[in-house]
């Protein structure tokens, strides 16, 4: 056999690239712009940078053409994400956030779909503040967002909660260790010196990244089985923890999924990620490392839209990937242990863990902690921070746990939340608790279509029809994301929605419940009469033809109203 | 392009001919043929090998388009995701090759007043939503299709659109661009392509066409002696006119906005009028006057007070002009201030002795404190009515007094156009909320379309310095702004060299940051050296302008040495006074001085005109 020589594929850097060159290592010009009083925002080429510190510009598109009418700028602000590994949080970091959004932010938290805070709506002068606050709450924003790997979500399981603390501790091991070693963020933000001269060799600063970072984000999430609810196929590298006999015993490795697309663009596609083998638990940083490696070197530099890994392990193909991995390990995996996934979503309500501690889970309508006209969830959830003293998990299902309370906290902790009728979704019906939404509208950048401000209302509607038909505790996912990006991970929904215009949707139909099969697209462009109209002939064929156990995703196939999508390159046929 | 006998000065014979070869030229072969031409052409016109009817063709006035063809091609784009942006930079390099001229601008940045210079444009604009405009091309389109759209007769355009054709309104605003430059009396260079996602190809074998267009006009042109460039235009022509505050002119209102962002504690009207037509003409630093009419709302209340009919007649002038008593208390008389001699009168008339006891010798403080923040209403509701009729009542009444304002903008460079700042102003006295007469008026009854009557008050103590080299600082906060965006356009407009700095405040920067954007571009473009803001409600600390005088009092201190001009416009009692002490600490400081000389210096700009204050 030949040896397949490996490449990159060929053209000219893209301008971020340029950028990342020019910028020594993440700092361009980021100190003195952040000082500027005539512009809120700054120059693109350091909001590229921006991001590799947790944040970007964005600006109110509520107000964005009335503004410019008024020949003011943009209603610019920033967005921080906090960097959160498995999206544990203690009380007392839940208390500085929450503090945190009224002081500086929009008064909102956003629980986000990758585990973590985000916060919006902060203004220029305000971002060193903000930022240092969350480091002295042992917090920071280091690589939220930006080409290299970003914050690594674990499953947020609290029924096996030992295996769940292993694998939390390992998940912030890989995200600890793979963070990008320059200390642009500490001078930026902190103030620390910088020290003088450059080191002689460049791996000196980045000895994983090199100099230019990846070509693209990267993206590590651990699943605990039977619980996919971190959706492991769709990370650029997912590990899938093998339990045998109550003990961790090691991680399948899975490599290439993503959601990611262009509309009108059929060379980029949602792919999910492919099971290659199986490592030992204290292998895993070594395999991530190696595998962030390949991606580094042939990623495609050119075309950012085609720069993912999963493009890259599409390209060059899956055996010569893992074999390129196996290469550099200097030893291969073993054969992938068997798994069984059974679901995506969420377990709501209280359950007792091990060691007699109890967990609750609250569902969090588009992941928004907000004191709404009718409900004060973030006022009541302060005053849970004060009193719990075990932790908050951030799903990414964009959920709430609060995790470790023990039986005598539990009493009052639950007072609380009769207080402020906090809800565990069990009045909703289970289309409702298994939806998400991304940002969207006003302040994404990126988005065509509202999501997180109108999926509410949409699931109103179908909410009708899935009551006529007596589907009210059938859980169906149902995913809505602005734009073809896919931050609420639509194409692995069972009902999923792309923005493409305000009040357009591409509707698509038939991804497995256990996130174990991408959808595919049903209608284009429709808005909201079509899109009930669809489900009024869908969903009462479901309602009366199902099998027994039959999930709507599985459904819609069997019946031949949507072709399954059996791999992301399939993905637009 | 298809040569036909009707749109090229061939006959039959010869545009068959043409169009049969040129499709099958290469670029390079187009380019020499067009240099070809031209050489023969300017080398021995006499001999050159094109017939007489070219030359005769060219010189008819409805072949002028070929002749005015211009080596200056404008690029504008619209863009939403940055592929029209691209397209336009490949277009612009593209035509660089070929030695054009090229200016590439989002339509954002693009002002359309010198529209009317541009004479090659191309459009590269994309659509989205539903038939939108990509936001960065929004105030173009709508300029493009509002009333102030100008005549483009000497205008060649082309226009390539992007779009999705999934979408029903596809490449809509680049069918709109296209049509309305053929509207506006443009021609097109070329076709319009419209394109899908699938840009790439289409796009190219426009700019193609683009060039080629370009280059076979160039080439005849260059074959004429070199037309000549439009005049630029001066900023003061000064002309007499009809109008004057006796006799003001009625402007057409183009806009009135409100300039605050949402959430703002202010209300700032920006409002453009149409001096078309009137003759009148202006300097920066000059004001406008504007004869405003009262609230109908508290007319109504006046007249529901004095239980007279609305519609019975009043005679207002000497001249014996008459109107309904309702209109001359709108448009006639001044009906919000109060005056010891208003007073005088109405106790003469009414004999109210409580009105009488208030203007005894020794009540002047009463008196005073009675009319402050109070109006005729208040008068009529505590001392009246007074008078046996309408005609009594009103004929102690002011003549309504016009208001001035800063103008906001330059004649050179938005010509037969006056710009205005104005702050709306509304509070609460004496249990009643009261509004500002122009202010309010503007803010809220005043429409585009309504005529506003107005004259310009020159101000020769508040104008740019002729050396348009001289450095100027301008102090502005609030709607002090005002001239000195007058002064930006102006030396924008005619080039001035000479250094500028600004500084700016107001409540809160989010919001209250006028013409934010405008001051931005002059930044970029260098027509401003130095800006500094101070926003007083954004932090702890409140922050006015001359705090950030005074950080940098090292350099502003320098300027000054240089020779610069400081003008202060804007609130003058807290403002004005604050600025004024400032500026002679930082003399006193950088320059080493006692207070006096610090004094003496500042007193001797003013002598020199190099201390212009328009405070109010």
């Amino acid at each position: 056999m030949v040896k397949q020589i490996l490449a990159a594929p060929d053209g000219p850097p893209s301008d971020v690239e340029d950028i990342k060159e020019r910028s020594d290592y993440l700092r361009g010009t980021l100190k003195e712009v952040m000082l500027d009083r005539i512009s809120a925002g700054i120059p693109d080429d350091d909001n590229r940078l921006m991001k590799h510190h947790g944040s970007y510009l964005q600006d109110d598109r509520d107000v964005r053409n009335e503004r410019q009418k008024q020949k003011l700028e943009p209603a610019y602000q920033f967005m921080l994400r906090v960097r959160m590994p498995g999206g544990v949080s203690t009380p007392s970091q839940w208390l500085v956030m929450d503090d945190l959004a009224d002081k500086y932010g929009n008064g909102t938290l956003k629980l986000t779909t990758r585990e973590t805070f985000q916060m919006h709506g902060i203004l220029k002068w305000n971002m060193k503040k903000t930022i240092q606050e969350i480091n002295g709450a042992l917090l920071d924003t280091i690589a939220a967002c930006g080409d290299v790997n970003r914050n690594v979500m674990c499953t947020s399981n609290p029924y096996q909660s030992e295996i769940h603390a292993e694998v939390y501790e390992w998940s912030k091991k890989l995200s600890d260790d793979l963070l990008p070693r320059t200390r642009a963020y500490h001078e930026i933000w902190l103030d620390e010196e910088k020290v003088a001269g450059t080191p002689d060799v460049e791996e000196e600063v980045e000895p994983m990244y090199g100099p230019l970072y990846l070509p693209r984000k990267f993206k590590i999430g651990i699943a605990v089985p039977p619980s996919n609810d971190i959706d492991v196929f769709s990370q650029d590298l997912g590990f899938i923890a093998v339990i045998e006999d109550d003990k961790l015993v090691g991680f399948n490795v899975a490599i290439g999924g993503g959601m990611g697309m262009s509309h009108g663009d059929t060379s980029t596609y949602p792919q999910l990620a492919k099971v290659i083998g199986f490592c030992q638990p204290d292998k895993l940083y070594e395999v991530a490392e190696k595998v962030i490696t390949i991606q580094r070197d042939y990623g495609n530099r050119s075309v950012r839209k085609n720069a993912r890994f999963k493009y890259t392990v599409d390209r060059l193909g899956l055996d010569t990937v893992k074999e390129e991995l196996e290469n550099r390990l200097g030893w291969s995996l073993e054969e992938a242990k068997p798994y069984q996934f059974d679901h995506n979503g969420d377990r709501y309500g209280w359950v007792k863990g091990v060691k007699g501690k109890w967990h609750l889970t609250l569902f969090v309508e588009g992941g928004r902690i907000a004191d709404f006209d009718n409900y004060k969830l973030k006022t009541g959830l302060r005053e849970i921070a004060k009193i719990h003293t075990g932790d908050f998990r951030l799903t990414s299902n964009q959920n709430l746990i609060i995790g470790n309370v023990s039986t005598q906290k539990k009493k009052k902790i639950n007072e609380l939340v009769e207080e402020y009728r906090l809800t565990d979704g069990q009045q909703f019906s289970a289309l409702r608790r298994s939806s998400m939404a991304c940002v969207a509208l006003p302040t994404c950048g990126l988005a065509m279509a509202e999501a997180e401000r109108y999926l509410p209302t949409l699931v109103d509607k179908i909410d009708e029809i899935i009551e006529a038909n007596g589907l009210q505790n059938k859980e169906i996912t149902i995913r809505m994301t602005g734009c073809p990006n896919g931050c609420a991970r639509h194409a692995l929904g069972e009902i999923g929605f792309i923005g493409k215009a305000p009040g357009k949707y591409n509707m698509y139909l038939g991804a497995a419940f256990d996130g174990s099969r991408l959808s595919k697209m049903y209608r284009e462009n429709i808005g909201e009469v079509e899109i009930l109209n669809e489900l009024r002939q869908i969903l009462p064929r479901y309602a009366k033809e199902r099998e027994d156990g039959e999930h709507f995703g599985d459904f819609v196939i069997r019946a031949g109203i949507i072709k399954a999508t059996t791999d992301g390159t399939n993905f637009h046929d | 392009m298809q040569l036909q006998v009707l749109n090229s000065p061939f006959n039959q014979e010869q545009a068959e001919l043409l169009n049969r070869l040129l499709p099958t030229l290469t670029e390079s072969q187009k380019v020499w043929l067009s240099g070809f031409l031209a050489a023969s052409q300017s080398v021995s016109p006499a001999s050159a090998s094109i017939d007489t009817p070219v030359a005769q063709t060219v010189e008819q006035p409805s072949q002028k388009t070929t002749q005015e063809i211009s080596k200056e091609v404008t690029i504008l784009y619209g863009s939403q995701t940055g592929n029209a942006q691209g397209l336009a930079k490949k277009a612009a390099a593209k035509l660089e090759e070929q030695d054009f001229q090229v200016s590439v601008l989002s339509m954002n940045d693009f002002k359309p007043n010198n529209l009317k210079k541009v004479k090659n444009l191309l459009i590269l604009v994309s659509t989205h939503g539903e038939g939108d405009p990509p936001d960065n091309a929004l105030s173009f389109h709508e300029f493009l299709h509002g009333r102030r759209a100008p005549k483009l007769e000497d205008l060649h355009f082309s226009v390539l659109s992007l779009g999705d054709s999934s979408y029903e309104f596809f490449c809509e605003t680049g069918k709109q661009f296209d049509q309305r430059l053929e509207e506006l009396g443009g021609t097109r260079l070329y076709p319009r392509f419209d394109c899908d996602l699938d840009f790439d190809e289409p796009a190219a074998e426009w700019l193609d066409g683009v060039v080629s267009s370009l280059s076979e006009a160039q080439g005849e042109i260059e074959a004429q002696s070199g037309s000549a460039s439009p005049d630029h235009i001066t900023a003061t022509q000064v002309t007499e006119s009809v109008y004057s505050r006796t006799n003001p002119f009625k402007a057409e209102v183009l806009e009135n906005l409100n300039i605050n962002g949402r959430g703002s504690n202010k209300e700032t009207r920006h409002l453009e009028l149409s001096l078309e037509g009137s003759g009148l003409s202006f300097k920066p630093g000059d004001s406008l006057g504007i004869y405003p009419e009262n609230d109908p709302e508290l007319v109504q209340m006046l007249l529901e007070t004095l239980n007279w009919s609305p519609e019975q007649t009043v005679t207002i002038n000497k001249q014996g002009d008459i109107r309904s008593l309702k209109e001359a208390l709108i448009s006639y008389y001044e009906i919000t201030v109060l005056t010891k001699p208003l007073l005088q009168k109405v106790a003469d008339l009414s004999n109210h002795e409580d009105l009488r006891a208030l203007l005894a010798k020794g009540n002047e403080e009463q008196l005073k404190a009675y009319i402050d923040g109070r109006d005729l209403l208040d008068l009529v509701r505590d001392f009246g009515p007074w008078g046996s009729s309408a005609q009594e009542f009103v004929s102690i009444l002011r003549k309504m007094p016009s208001r001035l304002y800063s103008i906001a903008s330059s004649l050179a460079a938005n010509p037969d156009e006056v710009h205005l700042t104005i702050g709306a102003v509304r509070y609460d006295a004496h249990g009643r909320e009261r509004k500002g007469v122009a202010s309010i008026l503007c803010a809220e009854r005043l429409q585009p379309g309504d005529t506003l009557p107005v004259y310009i008050q020159h101000n020769d103590n508040f104008a740019l310095p002729e050396n348009p080299e001289t450095p100027i600082i301008m102090v502005g906060p609030g709607t002090g702004v005002a001239p000195f965006r007058s002064f930006m356009q102006e030396r924008e407009e005619v080039g001035a060299e000479g250094k500028s700095w600004m500084f700016f405040g107001d409540q809160h920067f989010v919001t209250d940051f006028l013409y934010q954007t405008e001051w931005q571009q002059w930044l970029k473009d260098g027509v401003l050296t130095k800006m500094d803001v101070a926003f007083s409600r954004d932090t702890d600390q409140k922050v006015y302008v001359q705090h950030r005088m005074l950080e940098q009092s090292q350099e502003l201190f320098a300027w000054l040495q240089e020779g610069a001009v400081v003008y202060i416009c804007g609130d003058e009692k807290n403002m004005a006074h604050d600025v004024h002490n400032t500026l002679i600490e930082i003399i006193e400081k950088e320059g080493s001085m006692s207070r006096e000389q610090a004094e003496q210096y500042l007193a001797d700009m003013q002598q020199q005109k190099r201390y212009q204050r328009d405070v109010y």
